[in-house]
C-alpha cells in the first residue's frame, strides 16, 4: 500500500487557494498539491502519494542511514570475526 | 507436503465470466490470448501453436509473411510520434518478425464523424512518411466513417507483406534450452511517452516513443548469422514480459532473465516507480527481442549495435530446461521472481 | 529517483542480509502489515534471502483487499447509475464484488474512469457540471489526506456535483485484532511506514506493551525492509518488545501535523468491516457530520446491497496469517488472478497474487 516516492520541488504556486509545487522524480515531472507540507522551499525534497506531499524528506537522516550501511559489518571484517 | 501443480491447470470457470468484451481484452496478455484461443481460433481452424507476429504461407512458389494489425491509440498524438507511425511500423515489424523483408501494406480507417480533417490529414502524411523510410509502399486501402456515438477520433488497421528469403525459418516454436536472449534497445519507452499525455495521468517527461521500422536491423542479423536467428518478437503490448511468456510457452522452455542487464532508461524507471508499473509490462514500438543459437550470440549483438536502432542492444537471459513455460528473473539482490504473463490492460496503482 | 535508487543497493543488502543471519538463533515469525511492503518483498526475493528460521507473515495492509464486499457492491451499483462518472484509483478496478467488478460495469455502459489523484477527480466534476462524479476513496492512513482535501475543496469551492465513497481502514486496530485472534503466530511487526509519515508513532508503544511484541516502523526500498527486519530480529533475539523506527527520514514522531488537522475535521471513526476477516469495532473512518453532503452513501439510494462472496474463498485466513495462499484449495485452481475469487488475489500485492506471481516457481519445483 501507500505508494509513494520522493521529489524534488522545483517550484512552487497557488491555484485556486491551494499550495501546488512542481515537483521533479528525477526528471518526471508531476504537479503535486503541497497544502500538507506548506513550509516545503524550493529544492527540499518531499514524499509524494496520489498526487500530495505527505511528508518533507530529511536528507540528513537519509544519507545518515545509508552511511549507517555501510558500516556495518566492517568491524567484524576487519578482525575476522562473523 | 503441499503440491500444487501449475502445469495442468485449467480454468473450470468458463471463458467470459462475463458475456462482453472488457477492455483487457486488448490489452496483448492472458485476456487477449484467451478470446484467440477460444473464440477465434475454434471458428477459423488452426492450433495457438502457430501464433506468430506474422503468419508465413506459401503461394505461387514464394514464401509471403502476412501480417495485420489495428491501432485505437488515445491520445493520437503522443511525444515521439503518432497512430499513424504506429500503424505503419506496427506492421512492417510483425512481417519483419517472420525474417521477411516487408513490401506492401494496405490501410483502412475508420474515421469518426465530426473528426477536425485536418487531423486525418497529420496522420496521413506521418504514414506516407513513416511507410517512405520503412520502404514499403501503400498501395491499397479503404475508408468508412462512423457516427459520433461510437468512439472518437480515427482507427487504422494496416495489412502488410512480404517476402521471407529461401532457408529462413524464424518462429515463437524454435527457442532452445542454451539460447541466448538478446533485447536490441531500451524497454518501456513507448508505453510511458503514451501513458504521459492520458487524461488524469498526465506527467512531464522527456520520453518519446521508440516507434521505429525493425526491417533494416533484422536484415542485419540474417546477414551476420543467418539460422541461428531462432525467434524474434517486438514487444508491444504487453511489453517484454508478454513476449517472453509467449515464446516459452510456444517453445517449452523456460526464460531466465538477470535483471541487473535489462535496458531500463532512467526516466522509465522513475515513470514507472511514480504510477506503480512494471517496465517489463510497458509497451515498445521499436525494439524487437531475438533469441539466437549460443555460439552465435556475439555476432548478433555485434550486428545489432552497428545499426542506429540497435546501439543499447544488451543480452538480458538464457532459455532453459527448468521451469519449461515459465519466465524467471534474478533479481538484482540475487533473489528470483516469476515475470508473469500481464492479465489485462497495465493501471497505475496506490498501493 | 534519488533517495530511493540508493535503497536498493545490492551491496549494502548483502551486508544486512549477513547482519540479519549474523544475529538469528532461532525461528521468529513477523508479520509485515503494509501490502506494499508484502510487493517489495516478493518482487526483490527478499524472503528467499532471510535465514530459514525468520517467516514473513503478510499482513492485511492492502486496502483493496480488506474493502468491504458491501462496499463494493456500493461502488458497483453507483457506479452503473445513469449520468454518474465513478473515478478510481487503478487498483480497485479488478477487485470482485458479489459476481462483477468495475470493468465488467464499465463495458456494460457506465463511465468509469482510472485517475492518479483525487483531485483528478475533483477537476473532472468541475468540468462536467452536469454529471455526478464519484471518487472511491479507499486506503490506508496514508490516502486519506488526499480524500480529505479534495472533499475539503470541493465544499470551498462549491462543487456540489462531487461527492466521495468513503471505506478508509486504520491500522492500529488491525494490529491489535490480529494478536486478539486465537492461533495467533506473530510475534513481532514491521509497521507500515508511510502510515506513520501521516500519522506519526504514538499509538504504537502501548500495542508493543500490551501484547509484548516489537514494532519497527519500516519504509519499502530493499535497504529499508532488510532494517527493519534486522531491527526486528535484534529486539526478538533480546527480548525486548519496544517501539523503534527503521525509517526515519519521512517518520518523525509526530507525523504530519497539518494533515492529522485535516483528518481530525473531515473524517471520524467508525466500525469497519474488513473483507474476509469481519468487523474490527472503531477500525474504519468515514466523512464527519460537517461534510455528510459530500458521502456518496447518502447522496445515491442504491437500495439494500445482498453480498455473495464464494464459499471457496479463504483470504481472510491468508490475510490474517492463518494460511499461505497455496493451501487454499481453489488457489491456482478455481481462484487465480484472471479469475479472482477473493481480493488478495486481485491485488498487485494481496498475499495470493504476489504468491501466484512470484512463488509459483518454488511450488511448481515442490511438487514436482
Amino acid at each position: 500500500m501507500c505508494l509513494a516516492v520522493p521529489g524534488q520541488v522545483k517550484s512552487i504556486s497557488e491555484r485556486d487557494g491551494t499550495l501546488m509545487a512542481d515537483v521533479d522524480f528525477g526528471g518526471v515531472r508531476k504537479d503535486v498539491c503541497l497544502q500538507y507540507v506548506p513550509d516545503a522551499t524550493v529544492g527540499e525534497y518531499v514524499v509524494v502519494h496520489v498526487g500530495f506531499a505527505i511528508q518533507r524528506l530529511d536528507e540528513e537522516s537519509a544519507k545518515q542511514t545509508l552511511a549507517n550501511f555501510e558500516q556495518l559489518g566492517i568491524l567484524e571484517e576487519e578482525f575476522g570475526a562473523k | 507436503m503441499t503440491t500444487v501443480d501449475f502445469s495442468s491447470w485449467t480454468c473450470p470457470v468458463p471463458l467470459r465470466d462475463t458475456p462482453n468484451v472488457l477492455m483487457g481484452h486488448g490489452g496483448g496478455g492472458a485476456m487477449s490470448a484467451e478470446l484467440v484461443e477460444q473464440i477465434f481460433l475454434p471458428a477459423f481452424g488452426g492450433s495457438a501453436a502457430d501464433l506468430a507476429d506474422s503468419a508465413v504461407v506459401t503461394a505461387g512458389g514464394a514464401r509471403l509473411a502476412f501480417s495485420t494489425d489495428s491501432y485505437v491509440v488515445k491520445p493520437m498524438f503522443f511525444p515521439g510520434g503518432s497512430i499513424g507511425d504506429l500503424a505503419v511500423n506496427g506492421t512492417v515489424n510483425d512481417l519483419a518478425m517472420s525474417g521477411a523483408t516487408p513490401l506492401y501494406l494496405s490501410s483502412a480507417f475508420i474515421l469518426q464523424e465530426g473528426t477536425d480533417l485536418a487531423v486525418v490529414g497529420r496522420i496521413a502524411q506521418a504514414m506516407g512518411l513513416a511507410a517512405a523510410a520503412a520502404s514499403v509502399r501503400l498501395v491499397t486501402g479503404d475508408t468508412k466513417v462512423v457516427d459520433s456515438a461510437s468512439g472518437d477520433g480515427v482507427f487504422v488497421t494496416t495489412a502488410g507483406i512480404g517476402l521471407v528469403p529461401p532457408g529462413v525459418e524464424i518462429g515463437p516454436r524454435r527457442a532452445r534450452p542454451g539460447d541466448v536472449v538478446l533485447v536490441s534497445g531500451d524497454i518501456g519507452v513507448h508505453g510511458i511517452a503514451v501513458l504521459s499525455c492520458r487524461e488524469g495521468l498526465s506527467f512531464g517527461t522527456s520520453v518519446l516513443s521508440d516507434t521505429a521500422p525493425l526491417a533494416g536491423l533484422v536484415a542485419g542479423m540474417l546477414a551476420a548469422v543467418g539460422d541461428s536467428v531462432h525467434v524474434l518478437r517486438d514487444p508491444t503490448r504487453g511489453g517484454v514480459a508478454a513476449s517472453l511468456n509467449e515464446i516459452a510457452r510456444a517453445s517449452g522452455v523456460g526464460v531466465s532473465l538477470v535483471e541487473r542487464d535489462l535496458p531500463v532508461p532512467a526516466a522509465v524507471r522513475d515513470a514507472c516507480s511514480l504510477l506503480g508499473l512494471d517496465p517489463l509490462q510497458v509497451a515498445n514500438e521499436g525494439k524487437l527481442i531475438a533469441i539466437v543459437a549460443p555460439s552465435a550470440a556475439p555476432a548478433v549483438l555485434d550486428a545489432l549495435r552497428a545499426h542506429p536502432l540497435g546501439a543499447g542492444a544488451q543480452v538480458i537471459g538464457t532459455c532453459v530446461a527448468e521451469h519449461p513455460g515459465t519466465v524467471v528473473a534474478q533479481t538484482a539482490l540475487g533473489g528470483n521472481r516469476v515475470i508473469s504473463l500481464p492479465i489485462g490492460e497495465q493501471l497505475p496503482r496506490i498501493c | 529517483m534519488k533517495y530511493l535508487d540508493e535503497f536498493s543497493d545490492p551491496v549494502l543488502a548483502r551486508r544486512l542480509l549477513d547482519q540479519i543471519h549474523a544475529v538469528t538463533t532461532r525461528p521468529w515469525a513477523m508479520m509485515e502489515v503494509c501490502g506494499g511492503q508484502t510487493h517489495s518483498i516478493i518482487r526483490h526475493g527478499i524472503d528467499q534471502l532471510l535465514p530459514p528460521g525468520i517467516e514473513m507473515i503478510h499482513g492485511p495492509g492492502c486496502p483493496v483487499c480488506v474493502t468491504p464486499l458491501e462496499m463494493i457492491d456500493r461502488a458497483l451499483a453507483i457506479a452503473s447509475q445513469p449520468g454518474v462518472i465513478f473515478c478510481s484509483f487503478g487498483d480497485m478496478l479488478r477487485v470482485p464484488g458479489s459476481g462483477r467488478d468495475l470493468f465488467t460495469v464499465k463495458s456494460a455502459g457506465a463511465d468509469v474512469r482510472v485517475v492518479y489523484s483525487p483531485l483528478d477527480a475533483l477537476n473532472i466534476a468541475r468540468d462536467n457540471p452536469d454529471r455526478e462524479v464519484v471518487f472511491f476513496g479507499i486506503g490506508f492512513e496514508t490516502t486519506a489526506p488526499a480524500n480529505a482535501m479534495t472533499v475539503y475543496q470541493a465544499r470551498r469551492l462549491g462543487v456540489r456535483n462531487f461527492s466521495l465513497l468513503v471505506s478508509h481502514v486504520l491500522v492500529p486496530p488491525a494490529i491489535a485484532a490480529i494478536m486478539e485472534a486465537p492461533n495467533c503466530r506473530v510475534q513481532a511487526f514491521l509497521a507500515a511506514g508511510h502510515v506513520c509519515s501521516v500519522m506519526g508513532t504514538s499509538l504504537y508503544p502501548a500495542l508493543a506493551a500490551r501484547y509484548r511484541v516489537p514494532i519497527v516502523v519500516t519504509g519499502f526500498e530493499p535497504l529499508d525492509i532488510l532494517e527493519g527486519i534486522r531491527q526486528t530480529v535484534v529486539q526478538l533475539e533480546s527480548g525486548s518488545f519496544a517501539v523503534t523506527n527503521a525509517y526515519p527520514r519521512v517518520v518523525p514522531p509526530e507525523g504530519n501535523v497539518p494533515a492529522r488537522q485535516m483528518l481530525e475535521d473531515v473524517f471520524e471513526v467508525t466500525d469497519r468491516t474488513w473483507r474476509g476477516i469481519g468487523m474490527i469495532p472503531a477500525s474504519g473512518w468515514r466523512l464527519s457530520s460537517r461534510y455528510r453532503e459530500f458521502d456518496a452513501e447518502e447522496r445515491f439510494a442504491v437500495g439494500e446491497i445482498h453480498t455473495d462472496e464464494s464459499p471457496l474463498c479463504r483470504a481472510g485466513e491468508v490475510l490474517q496469517g492463518h494460511i499461505k495462499p497455496h493451501e487454499c484449495s481453489a488457489f491456482g485452481k478455481e481462484c487465480t488472478p484472471r479469475n479472482p475469487l477473493g481480493a488478495t488475489m486481485v491485488s498487485s500485492e494481496g498475499a495470493c497474487a504476489a504468491y501466484y506471481a512470484y512463488r509459483r516457481l518454488d511450488l511448481v519445483e515442490v511438487g514436482a
